[in-house]
């Protein structure tokens, strides 16, 4: 990004919203935005669409999780009407680790076959509101999806079982007694007929007092032994703490949400006929989701500059207020209002110099304003093998407690195949991930869950004997690359005409993100709906062909 | 297509069926005229393809296809590939009306029709029906044509098996399927197929219901599948005797007409009695050859045996012959022994066509007294007190209750240990009706085939079930009486004690052996088989609806049945089967109280029957007869001396006076002696 190209200047030069950053919620508000008729400028630091929601190639991503980290490039000095407020990028990304065990993988053959994602694991339910957005905006036709065809709950002796997600995992499943399976089916059903409430069918509420309490207890309440509550809790209903514990538990859930989790999944099985489960996954990787946004913007009329950094913001020297930024160009552009990506701040050596006002119009991007709520440990492994035969696409998520003691909270893995087009035909990408309060804890979390699923890389001088071992022994697969990072955790904001988005969160779907991003869209549009005179005909048969996901089979 | 909403037509939906309708017609009347002219030319061929396009319901357009194939195949018998290619037409023509209407019956019928023509494209068969099968994974219509099209194929029946264990995995609530599976089971296991004995193949069997019911325990098909299991861990299909009259082993003093005195003895005017032999199951075949009788006994050579059923047909679980022991000649009052060999020859044959396969000899002693003790006496029985309790002679009566051929003759060891998990595994299920009652079923099973010494064990557990469940479902709370009924009389019968609780002297009847049954609230009778040796039966004081049953208790001479839930006397109609039947007391009953009788439907017109105008009441009284012909017909075939009608809406002056007439040899009627 040193050299970068000679770009033309741009023009026009005002537009009602400047966008910075490509990722899923960058994406959607330049959609949203330009589908009503706004005029936007999206702009990108790098090569490629998604930044922090992209897939890339194992040098891409390697370089994109280390260069983050540089400061940008110096911005150019020259006379201006406005007063400028340098721009500094900081990081998402800490204590990144990156290890090769077999060199051949970065090959040149090999490594255009990866579509790797910077914001694993992460997956669709097939009733997210994400895909809902995506079949409103159209956006849905630039991607395709596939199941996930199996998910497990899996402990520390390397077991893995699958998870009695329908009545017909439940009487398949083989692990469970015939009095759990009972207990487990009753209590599905509990809960369908409570979301039957309303609808035609005959549901039966749950009582407030219990929706009130937490779901841990409701569970107990409902007579579950702890095999099956750990089922429901991280396995379908995908929490990150241990519930079982107030004190560690920093997200204790109350039944009402813990209702809805389940309603999504629930909903989720056989939304589409051609979807098996309730998990679905971008063909080509998590990358295809904002990039398909962001076609649908460009279909209606928002410009795209990639490569493109910001270096500083322009205010007006009078009223502080803002009016545009500065490109890495020199060229000035201005609009209305300016959205960031969350790793975008004012550098802390400009602030003493600012006005009150001043500080007001770019106080979500003061450092010390953006709110941390955590930190997510991601993982990275490129394996030869499946770490369950007969499987490929699969989630596996061990519990708390479950790999070790004081395991605070669950790790999930996802493992992707190149019937997915992420990777070579004899390999699959597993993606890790879990909430931690240091880098420390969370890497070693996630090396624990690693090692109990994937055998370590032999000596190339030992290979030839264990080559015969490893037949006969658990056919663990063989990692061959290995990625290891600490994302920081931090929330969107709303500030007037200079608004941050948040960064990827530590869950496995995108409802979050798609939630702040529409909050932020009503506040900045005053605009209740997104996409709401979408309903051009592609999209209506899209809709009645119920292949709003495009999935196959 | 199951559970989706029938919505209602929009307007031009009405049109465009109009508009069908009126196409359908003229194609209709155009295709009725090609069949009645017995036209079939291609055209004419052609129109009852788009006839059965439009709707595959025209029975009649198949049935001509059919002729007009006959008609083509006449002409053309010599070339194979013409044959061939007018069948696949036909298949053709199946398959679109097929996928017009999956239920059409005549349209899966015209397409055995073809195959059974020619069987060279039943390959393709199976393909298509695999793909019907996964748009409807329980249309009868396609799992019948399967089963069909595997017979033709001669695909295992193991391969079937594992279709259907497919199937079930794919959806278990798939009736179709279960029920499949249970035909093709029990296919297996009759032929004994390699790996397929009961013994291990059931306990497989439980185990795949149990986690379609355990998991859903509100769909039906995994119950009915498990009842289907339970039938065959229970019951066996070869018929086996369960008890006789004598009993094998016994003693038995036989007089001329005089009293019940001992349990054992058995009086008759005619100077015979009755032999009773009575089987688990309905069976056929029963005669001279296939029991052997071998005494010293005179003139019993060739037996006529009688099949005991209500239904007057020749298949009967009780059978009767009448061993003759005073002929013309007084016999010389000595002991006899008496050798009955049941399968003698092979032809006992159950309803479903299995074998008596083994042979049993049972053997008694007949006493025979030559005197006549005392003129008997036409004393009226009141029932209503001089009942002393019987002082146990236990031995007299372990000599009368201990033959069970069924324990003998079943490898029960699996059975009882498969009984056994179930019972464990169904009593968490037990707060739902179906699991009680299926709870109540293993219970009532496993009292069957366990021994006898812990049989008495379970039976409070089962009445207390069947209690729960007449309050919890009251729509079905007359099963659930006659279950408890049932359960309840297997109680009574369980041990020589329990029953002997309920067994009685009579003192005004020379302390004869009365068996009283009566204030139990029975709704049914069962346990017959323990019965048989039975002359003296109360039964008051019950809620029996008829007296079904009581026909195989071929000794039974008084018998009380006043203040029971009785509508009609068709419902006594068994009774016709007692010959020893003297004293009947119907009292306090609903005869006559319900003006429509269902059950009269049931019986021939009696206007249509010539038989009763010929004898003497039919002539004296026609128009009673016409009135009382339900009666009639009961009362006719018994030798009633005593009778109590009174307290039915029946009875009154009318009625005492047809009873009369019918019954003239009566001594008493309500109490009364009637003047000679």
């Amino acid at each position: 990004m040193s050299d970068l190209p000679p770009y033309p200047p741009l023009d026009p030069t005002t537009y009602d919203l400047i966008i910075v950053g490509t990722g899923v919620s960058e994406s959607i508000l330049a959609a949203s935005a330009s589908s009503s008729g706004s005029s936007v400028l999206h702009l990108d630091p790098n090569p490629f669409y998604g930044s922090h929601s992209a897939s890339l190639s194992l040098p891409d991503l390697t370089s994109f999780l280390h260069s983050n980290s540089l400061p940008p490039p110096p911005s150019h000095e020259g006379p201006s009407d406005f007063l400028s407020v340098d721009l500094v990028n900081r990081s998402l990304y800490s204590s990144v680790e990156i290890t090769t065990f077999e060199s051949s993988i970065l090959d040149e053959h090999h490594s255009r076959k990866f579509n790797v994602d910077l914001c694993g694991p992460r997956v669709l339910f097939c009733a997210d509101e994400s895909i809902n957005l995506m079949l409103k905006s159209g956006s849905n036709n630039y991607v395709e999806f596939k199941s996930v065809d199996a998910s497990f709950v899996g402990d520390s002796k390397g077991e893995l079982r699958s998870v009695p997600d329908s009545r017909g995992a439940i009487f398949k499943d083989k692990s469970l007694t015939l009095k759990e399976k009972n207990l487990l089916m009753k209590f599905f059903k509990l809960v369908q007929a409570h979301l039957a409430v309303g609808s035609d069918e005959a549901g039966v509420e749950i009582k407030e007092e219990d929706m009130e309490s937490p779901f841990v207890e409701f569970l107990e309440k409902m007579c579950l032994p702890p095999k099956i509550k750990s089922i429901i809790l991280y396995g379908i209903a995908m929490l990150d703490y241990d519930q079982d514990n107030v004190e560690t538990c920093g997200d204790l859930l109350k039944t009402r949400d813990g209702i809805a989790r389940l309603a999504l999944y629930i909903t989720s099985i056989g939304r589409f006929s051609n979807a098996l489960g309730a998990l679905i996954y971008p063909i080509y990787g998590q990358g295809e989701l904002p990039q398909a946004f962001c076609r649908r913007a460009a279909v209606k009329g928002c410009i795209y500059v990639l490569r493109m950094p910001i270096t500083a913001l322009l205010l007006d020297k009078e009223t502080g207020g803002y009016k545009g930024v500065r490109l890495a160009t020199g060229q000035e552009i201005f609009s209305q209002k300016l959205i960031l990506d969350p790793c975008i701040t004012v550098g802390s050596e400009s602030m003493p110099s600012l006005t009150d006002q001043q500080k007001e119009t770019v106080r979500v991007l003061v450092p010390k304003a953006i709110s941390c709520k955590g930190r997510i440990a991601r993982g990275i492994c490129i394996v030869r093998g499946s770490v369950k035969a007969d499987v490929s696409n699969a989630l596996v998520v061990y519990p708390p407690k479950s790999l070790f003691p004081e395991q605070l909270a669950a790790i999930r893995v996802l493992q992707l195949g190149s019937g997915l087009a992420v990777c070579p035909a004899d390999m699959h990408v597993l993606y890790l991930s879990t909430v931690c309060d240091n880098d420390d804890q969370g890497k070693a979390a996630l090396l624990s869950a690693m090692s109990t699923l994937i055998r370590p890389q032999v000596p190339e001088s030992l290979q030839s004997e264990s080559a015969a071992e490893n037949d006969t022994a658990e056919a663990k697969p063989v990692v061959l690359w290995r990625a290891l990072y600490v994302q920081e955790l931090i929330k969107g904001e709303f500030g007037g005409s200079i608004s941050s988005t948040s960064s990827p969160d530590g869950n496995l779907n995108y409802n979050e993100i798609v939630e702040s991003a529409v909050k932020l869209y009503v506040q900045l549009m005053g605009s209740e709906e997104l996409f709401k005179e979408e309903t051009s005909p592609e999209n209506t048969t899209e809709e009645e062909n119920d292949g709003g996901a495009d999935i196959e089979a | 297509m199951h559970g989706r909403p029938r919505k209602a037509y929009k307007p031009e939906e009405e049109a465009a069926s109009a508009a069908k309708a009126v196409k359908l017609r003229s194609l209709q009347s155009q295709f009725m005229s090609n069949h009645h002219h017995k036209i079939y030319t291609k055209e004419a061929i052609d129109l009852s393809t788009k006839l059965l396009e439009i709707n595959p319901e025209a029975y009649t357009a198949w049935n001509y296809r059919k002729l007009a194939v006959e008609d083509t195949l006449s002409r053309t018998e010599s070339n194979p590939d013409l044959v061939k290619s007018i069948l696949d037409e036909e298949l053709k023509v199946v398959e679109s009306a097929l996928r017009q209407n999956f239920k059409s019956y005549g349209a899966w019928h015209h397409r055995k029709w073809v195959l059974s023509k020619s069987h060279s494209s039943v390959g393709n068969e199976l393909r298509l029906l695999d793909k019907f099968q996964t748009l409807d994974s329980r249309n009868f219509h396609a799992w019948n044509y399967r089963r069909f099209v595997v017979e033709l194929t001669n695909r295992s029946k193991q391969d079937e098996l594992k279709y259907t264990e497919d199937m079930i995995c794919k959806d278990f609530s798939n009736y179709s399927a279960w029920h499949n599976r249970s035909v093709l089971l029990s296919s297996l296991l009759a032929r004994k197929a390699d790996g397929f004995t009961p013994n291990e193949k059931i306990p497989e069997e439980y185990k795949l219901v149990h986690d379609a019911i355990f998991t859903d325990e509100d769909d039906q098909s995994g119950w009915f599948y498990h009842l289907w299991l339970l039938d065959q861990t229970v019951n066996v299909e070869t018929p086996l005797l369960t008890s006789s009259w004598p009993p094998h082993g016994s003693r038995i003093n036989l007089s001329g007409a005089g009293c019940l005195k001992k349990l054992t003895t058995f009086c008759s005017e005619s100077g015979s009695f009755p032999l009773v032999l009575y089987f688990d199951k309905a069976v056929v075949g029963v005669s001279s050859s296939t029991v052997r009788i071998d005494s010293e006994l005179k003139g019993n050579d060739d037996l006529v045996w009688e099949p005991v059923s209500n239904k007057n047909a020749q298949v009967s679980c009780v059978w009767v012959a009448r061993v003759k022991y005073m002929s013309s000649e007084p016999c010389v009052p000595k002991e006899y022994t008496v050798k009955v060999r049941i399968g003698n020859s092979p032809g006992i044959v159950s309803s479903r066509g299995c074998n008596f396969s083994a042979p049993y000899e049972l053997v008694f002693t007949a006493h025979v007294h030559d005197t006549v003790q005392e003129v008997p006496q036409e004393a009226i029985v009141s029932w209503m007190d001089g009942f002393d309790i019987w002082d146990a002679q236990s031995e007299d009566l372990n000599n009368l209750v201990n033959l069970d051929q069924s324990n003998t003759q079943m490898d029960s060891k699996w059975r009882q240990e498969t009984i056994a998990e179930e019972i464990d595994l169904f009593r968490e299920l037990s707060d739902s009706k179906i699991g009680k009652l299926t709870l109540a079923r293993l219970l009532m099973a496993k009292a069957m085939i366990s021994e006898n010494g812990v049989k008495g064990v379970h039976y409070e557990e089962i009445l207390e079930l069947y209690n729960d469940l007449m309050a919890l479902d009251s729509s079905h709370y007359h099963y659930y009486k006659d279950e408890h009924s049932v359960a309840l009389l297997r109680k009574v019968t369980s041990s020589n004690e329990s029953l002997s609780g309920h067994l009685f002297r009579y003192r005004d009847l020379n302390n004869s052996v009365c068996l009283r049954l009566n204030n139990l609230s029975l709704s049914r009778i069962a346990s017959v088989e323990k019965f048989l040796f039975v002359q003296m039966l109360d039964l008051s004081h019950n809620e029996l609806h008829s007296t079904e049953g009581l026909e195989a208790m071929q000794l039974l001479s008084c018998l009380n049945l006043s203040h029971n839930r009785i509508r009609s006397f068709s419902a006594l109609d068994s009774l016709r089967h007692l010959k020893q039947l003297r004293v009947l007391d119907v009292s306090h009953n609903h005869i006559g109280e319900h003006t429509v009788d269902t059950t009269r439907y049931l019986c021939s017109s009696p206007l249509s029957n010539s038989e009763w105008t010929q004898d003497e009441a039919g002539r004296q009284v026609p128009s009673l007869v016409t009135k009382y012909w339900d009666a009639y017909f009961v009362l006719r075939d018994l030798n009633l001396k005593q009778l109590d009608v009174a307290g039915n809406v029946i009875a009154g002056d009318e009625f005492s006076s047809f009873v009369r007439q019918v019954v003239p040899q009566l001594v008493w009627l309500d109490g009364q002696k009637l003047g000679s």
